[in-house]
């Protein structure tokens, strides 16, 4: 399915894949170099919304204008939406479960309520 | 070239997996989870370039949508216990 490209588009998908697979290697570095859930969780963003967006444009430009391209941007899509869904809600069950951010300068203030979502900056 | 998109693939896999091995709370385990589910996706749409069957796109594309729905399952398993209904507050740990 490469064979019958033109040059330019062999090399315009060359280097989207390269890009994708890229920061999906940078993102996987960073689920395991970060020191806390929280970071682990922004660097797992970077991997799906950055790599899996270009790798999968570098596909669709391989398969040209066909169904497998419509099909290809409906998956693009759908992760693009469902990432920062998924991400939340790992984020705010951590934060439930009484997982804290890990600060340079010591633990973060309790003085917020997390039921109701104020905030130490609501209070006077 | 898509040979390449693969090796980059499988060396991510095998570093999530590093992660979900180590992660200290349940929290980084399913992040890489989620993670491995995504490059599964990529995986399985790359190979699909390599050998010339678009069909395999078909099973990414229905693996996106249940890789969502198991994050969100294990979520609220992990809450409250069990996985009919939420209005049991009882069982939340």
């Amino acid at each position: 399915m490469i064979g019958d490209l033109d040059l330019a588009r062999t090399i315009v998908a060359w280097v989207f894949l390269a890009a994708g697979g890229f920061f999906l290697v940078v993102g996987a570095i960073g689920i395991n170099r970060m020191p806390d859930i929280f970071t682990r969780l922004h660097a797992a963003s970077v991997g799906d919304t950055f790599g899996a967006g270009l790798m999968l444009v570098g596909m669709m430009i391989v398969a040209g204008l066909s169904l497998v391209t419509v099909k290809l941007v409906f998956l693009l899509l759908f992760l693009w939406f469902m990432g920062p869904v998924v991400t939340h809600a790992i984020a705010r069950a951590a934060l439930e479960a009484g997982e804290r951010p890990k600060l340079a300068d010591g633990p973060p203030a309790e003085s917020g309520n997390l039921a109701t979502g104020e905030g130490r900056l609501s209070r006077s | 070239m898509v040979a390449a998109g693969l090796a980059a693939v499988l060396v991510v896999l095998a570093l999530l997996v590093a992660r979900a091995l180590r992660g200290p709370t349940v929290f980084d385990r399913l992040v890489a989870a989620n993670s491995v589910g995504t490059a599964s996706i990529l995986l399985l749409a790359l190979y699909g370039f390599f050998i010339g069957r678009p069909a395999f796109l078909d099973i990414g594309l229905l693996y996106a949508l249940l890789n969502a729905v198991g994050t969100f399952a294990i979520l609220k398993f992990w809450r409250y216990g069990s996985l009919g209904g939420s209005g049991e507050e009882d069982e939340a740990s």
